[in-house]
């Protein structure tokens, strides 16, 4: 069993434009997502991260655009996530070339949404992602939803096998305890959902040190980590991560 | 021109695409006079088993697919493709593929998660299809069922995921990989390259 631990960076994209683009990097353009998926592909990484977060409805459109650009440039598998609520809008981005989607707060009002989606494209197309923070006073995980604003009561670890059950084919697990903190991804989470759950988790929020990685692939037991800022402003590249998880024993694709 | 088979079975996209950036032009067409036209042809696909050989059927392109076969044309299964080049799938116990292959798709049992899905490595033989391919080079797979065969019986290419199995099979000029080529990265890219310039001749202007 040798499927390699990804590596993926994920693109903040509002009205097409990447927000916290790569900086020192000599891009013609470090704002469009397509160029940025292109460096990052040629860095090494496994797989792709749209993140859109775009506030407006009418310029929506702007994403398929990216997807359709991205499609025809990079060729390894990317994931949509944000403002997709609807089996159409699932559909649109698919089409446009997209290899999966994301669902975040939809998933939580609507579950149904996660099983039609899984029924009609597949459930290795459908991820759902769940923003986790640690509640004392229940002394679980609780879901977060509307971008962490809104607690929802539901546990982590119960709506995680929800969503394996009604057919997501993956979990992207950001931990909004750590998210933002670079002190290393929320191992004892993501281990928690990891032992939980038989489909592949992304662990996803804290990455600061390229130990950090190899802690939430090794200790934590994530199939895939996600990160943003260390990518983007260069701390290290993707590759530089790879090398140092090979060196540590991590399978990657090098 | 390479046609890719429409068949309304997945997304189409990613493997056009990918052409195109090579410089190879591609056709998305069901009808077979303009397959006929072709230098090669392309069956991808996502989905079931079962439901793509009706589509095949209803569209008169199955018999067409053996004809072409068997008159040594050049074939490029992907996916869902090369599992229909075979007799049986596990995934639709009723439905008879295209059997140019005659074992039986099987589904992964108690090999860890199913689907496989992610980045894994991939022995090739040596061939043309695989010039420029490092060893052990890892490939992008989404699949639940796979093919074991011999190496005798037409397997080119293996992968380890708790059972061995094909990752690339081969007869005559028809080629099937479980893997999706046109999602993994430079070396998924190399093999297209290296399919198309074995169907458009040596002076493709990638050269």
């Amino acid at each position: 069993m040798v499927l390699a631990k990804r590596i993926i960076p994920c693109l903040d994209v509002k009205e097409g434009r990447v927000v916290k683009g790569v900086q020192f990097v000599d891009l013609k353009d470090a704002g469009d997502p397509v160029e940025l998926a292109a460096f990052y592909n040629k860095e090494g990484a496994d797989e792709l991260v749209f993140l859109d977060i775009t506030a407006s409805f009418e310029k929506r459109e702007t994403m398929l655009e990216v997807a359709r650009r991205t499609a025809k440039e990079v060729f390894i598998p990317f994931t949509v996530g944000g403002g997709i609520s609807t089996i159409e809008q699932i559909r649109n981005i698919l089409n446009a070339g997209a290899d999966k989607i994301s669902l975040n707060t939809p998933a939580v009002e609507n579950p149904s949404l996660v099983k039609e989606g899984a029924r009609i494209f597949g459930s290795q197309c459908i991820v759902v992602a769940i923003d986790a923070r640690w509640n004392e006073q229940l002394e679980d995980w609780e879901v977060y939803t509307h971008g962490g604003r809104q607690a929802t009561g539901l546990s982590v670890l119960d709506w995680a096998a929800r969503v394996e059950e009604l057919g997501a084919g993956e979990i992207l697990l950001t931990s909004m305890d750590a998210d933002g903190g670079q002190a290393g991804y929320d191992i004892p989470l993501t281990r928690a959902v990891c032992e939980r759950v038989s489909i592949p988790v992304i662990a996803s929020g804290g990455a600061g040190k390229m130990e950090d990685f190899a802690r939430v692939l090794i200790e934590g037991r994530a199939d895939a980590a996600l990160a943003a800022s260390v990518f983007h402003y260069r701390h290290f590249s993707i590759r530089e991560v790879k090398e140092y998880l090979h060196a540590q024993g991590v399978e990657v694709r090098l | 021109m390479i046609g890719v088979i429409d068949y309304g079975m997945g997304n189409v996209t990613s493997v056009r695409n990918a052409f195109s950036y090579l410089g190879f032009a591609t056709v998305l067409t069901d009808k077979i006079s303009v397959l006929d036209s072709c230098s090669a042809l392309v069956l991808p696909g996502v989905g079931a088993f079962g439901s793509a050989v009706e589509e095949l059927q209803r569209k008169g392109l199955f018999a067409y697919l053996q004809r072409r076969h068997g008159e040594g044309f050049p074939l490029l299964g992907i996916c869902l493709g090369l599992q229909l080049f075979f007799a049986r799938s596990e995934e639709a116990p009723g439905s008879c593929g295209l059997t140019f292959f005659t074992e039986t798709i099987r589904r992964f049992s108690s090999a860890g998660k199913v689907p496989h899905m992610g980045w894994n490595r991939v022995d090739t033989v040596a061939l043309p299809l695989f010039q420029g391919i490092g060893e052990k080079s890892r490939f992008y797979f989404v699949h639940s069922y796979y093919a074991s065969l011999t190496p005798e019986a037409g397997r080119i290419a293996s992968c380890d995921y708790g059972v061995n199995f094909a990752a690339a099979v081969k007869k005559g000029n028809t080629y099937g990989l479980q893997f999706h080529p046109e999602k993994s990265g430079e070396a998924g890219l190399r093999l297209l390259l290296n399919f198309g310039r074995m169907v458009e001749g040596a002076h493709h202007p990638g050269d």
